[in-house]
């Protein structure tokens, strides 16, 4: 049925679509279900760079979880692919429902989509890209053209074009998506927690050793500027939904609250009240209404809501007598639907959702301790650190199945920040 | 002091006294020529002379290993009161409350900077690794500023110390297990203006 809708949906565009189209973004799929992941494969491209690019493009459709990227052997390539047209024959037995070609050119990549029923060209496009040699850039384009498809085949954007932010070793690092290109953009020191601006193009971060301080990063400049420093502590900074102001947590002797300074400098001013108690990790809802927190005020760490102007404090997790309770580090899912969150259970802290309508709560994990959640720009994946390898690396969970992967190799990673999605280049 | 000094000068004489009675035993009898007589007055008056000087060195030597072993109790006692300023306060998981051994370890450090008014004293609360980074910063400035609470309250005036956190970014121990976390649970804390002598807390 699925598959139907989708082949349907490529024909039916396939025609307009056959010239070259740079418009970006064009629906022309199915609405995602969860049950059926249609069979696409990505067939072998010419020139040079051709089949990084084919592996790229085949792992970041792996990764979306919303088709099955049929991986296929050399031979079996060659078969489906023999001709200057697609084997049709070939591609129907290996159960594909379209296949995808993309070949470098001088001006950037060429994308062509194939409806395999049909038999006909789907989708014709071409994208810019960089060098091959710019190759953060260069990767970065491929992505972009892999978020394209995936909307084309299923109708929602890709997350390949995306980067994660994270701490190692007292510094900030970016890594992609798919696990490429890790690297550190600020100096060695004292850095702890990251987010991202809706734009993509800056991160604030804080500092620990004092004076401690709240950071902006210029990604494309490669500068950091201080929001607001002082004495005692600031702590885990957030963007609000428009991008003109950081929400972050700050204290000196006498507990942590949550304040409020618009980008352009000024200072900060109070939101919350917590009367002694620690208010941190601030993380508002899609429309920019209602702020997710932690708040110690009833003893012991548990997740909050708040109005953006700071009044109408609620607890969202039910108080959790037990010894040891411990409940933190919320981040509103993108669709608004619920709050990722990471909770102490028997010892070591598992990940779990709170659903925002029936406050119905669900065990994401199990396996070793799994903590600081961040949800992808799809609502879907969530980036998190675990030492369920023996490391303490970043993973990330697709939530509807449960299925996961390693992101990132070395050890100590933490407080992972899933980027929104990231403008082309 | 000039006690010692006596007692070892009694001691010096008697061993002399001692030695001089084991040389006098091979010593030969006198030959009896008619040359010029060697005079027994002589001899005893150098040996006299140099018994006076071994005494009087041995005295020297006393009164320097005296003086010596008074400034090793200086030195041991200010290492001590150092050590009462350094001295780490552990705290429980997820707690700021200081426990009755922190109490005791912030008594004697309260008695050692109210005899010294000069000290200024920053505090560092840590954590272990357990739990969210940002909330192990919020609570290790909270054990910071607990620890100042209670030396303010033993009189220690509020602008001699300064709190600080870093939370669990620098472990005393690296391990990922109770011992190690009971151990990175802690307050620690750096004296200014302490370079000079140390004066006792009164008792």
């Amino acid at each position: 049925m699925t598959i139907r809708r989708l082949l349907g949906a490529l024909l039916l565009l396939s025609a307009p679509l056959a010239a070259q189209d740079t418009t970006r973004g064009v629906r022309i799929g199915l609405t995602y279900d969860p049950g059926s992941k249609p069979g696409v494969v990505v067939l072998p491209g010419r020139g040079t760079g051709a089949d990084s690019i084919r592996a790229i493009i085949q792992r970041d459709l792996d990764f979306g979880d919303r088709v099955t990227a049929i991986v296929l052997d050399a031979q079996a390539l060659g078969e489906a692919s023999s001709a200057a047209a697609p084997n049709w024959a070939v591609l129907t037995k290996l159960g594909a429902a379209a296949a995808v070609q993309v070949t470098p050119t001088a001006a950037g990549l060429h994308l062509a989509v194939y409806d395999v029923v049909k038999q006909t060209t789907a989708l014709i496009r071409d994208y810019p890209a960089p060098q091959m040699s710019d190759m953060r850039n260069w990767r970065a384009a491929v992505h972009g053209l892999s978020d394209d498809l995936e909307q084309s085949l299923t109708g929602t954007r890709g997350i390949a074009h995306t980067r994660v932010s994270f701490e190692r070793g007292g510094r900030l690092w970016v890594v992609d998506s798919d696990g490429e290109q890790a690297t550190p953009v600020t100096e060695p020191g004292s850095f702890q927690s990251s987010a991202w601006s809706p734009s993509g193009t800056t991160i604030a971060y804080n500092t620990i050793t004092p004076p401690a301080k709240i950071m902006l990063l210029d990604l494309s400049a490669g500068r950091s500027r201080t929001l607001v420093t002082g004495g005692g502590v600031f702590i885990s900074p957030t963007f609000t939904p428009d991008g003109a102001s950081v929400v972050y947590s700050h204290g000196i002797e006498d507990g942590t609250d949550l304040y409020i300074a618009d980008v352009s400098g000024g200072g900060g001013r109070k939101l919350s009240v917590g009367r002694g108690s620690d208010n941190i990790q601030p993380s508002f809802s899609p429309d920019g209404r209602r702020i997710a927190f932690m708040s110690a005020r009833a003893g012991h760490p548990e997740i909050y809501t708040i109005d953006a102007d700071g009044t109408n404090a609620e607890m969202l997790t039910a108080l959790e007598i037990s010894s040891g309770a411990y409940r933190s580090s919320p981040d509103w899912s993108p669709d608004a639907r619920s709050v990722a969150f990471q909770a102490r259970l028997a010892g070591t802290f598992q990940l779990m959702t709170i659903n925002l309508r029936d406050r119905g709560m669900k065990q994401l994990t199990s396996d070793g301790q799994n903590t600081d959640p961040s949800w992808a720009p799809d609502g879907r994946h969530i980036v998190f650190v675990s030492n369920r390898s023996g490391a303490r690396v970043l993973w990330v969970l697709d939530a509807e199945t449960g299925r996961t992967r390693q992101l990132t190799r070395g050890d100590n990673a933490r407080n992972p920040a899933w980027s929104p999605r990231l403008p082309s280049n | 002091m000039t006690r010692t000094a006596t007692r070892l000068s009694l001691v010096i004489l008697v061993v002399a006294g001692g030695l001089q009675a084991c040389r006098k035993k091979p010593e030969p009898a006198p030959e009896p020529v008619a040359a010029a007589p060697v005079s027994d007055g002589g001899a005893a008056q150098r040996r006299a002379d140099s018994l006076a000087a071994l005494a009087a060195q041995r005295r020297a030597d006393s009164l320097a290993a005296a003086r010596s072993a008074a400034t090793a109790n200086e030195e041991g006692a200010q290492a001590a009161l150092r050590r009462v300023l350094a001295q780490v306060v552990y705290f429980d998981f997820d707690k700021d409350n200081l426990r009755d051994d922190a109490r005791a370890v912030l008594d004697a450090k309260a008695s050692v900077l109210a005899a010294n008014a000069g000290i200024t004293v920053v505090v560092t609360g840590h954590t272990d690794e357990q739990g969210t980074s940002e909330y192990n910063l919020a609570l290790g400035q909270r054990r910071a500023a607990q620890v100042k609470r209670y030396l303010e309250s033993k009189g220690i005036a509020e602008n001699r110390m300064t709190t600080q956190s870093m939370g669990d970014s620098q472990p005393a121990a690296q391990g990922s297990d109770e011992a190690s976390y009971q151990l990175n649970r802690r307050a620690e804390f750096e004296t200014r203006n302490a370079s000079g002598a140390l004066m006792r807390p009164r008792s």
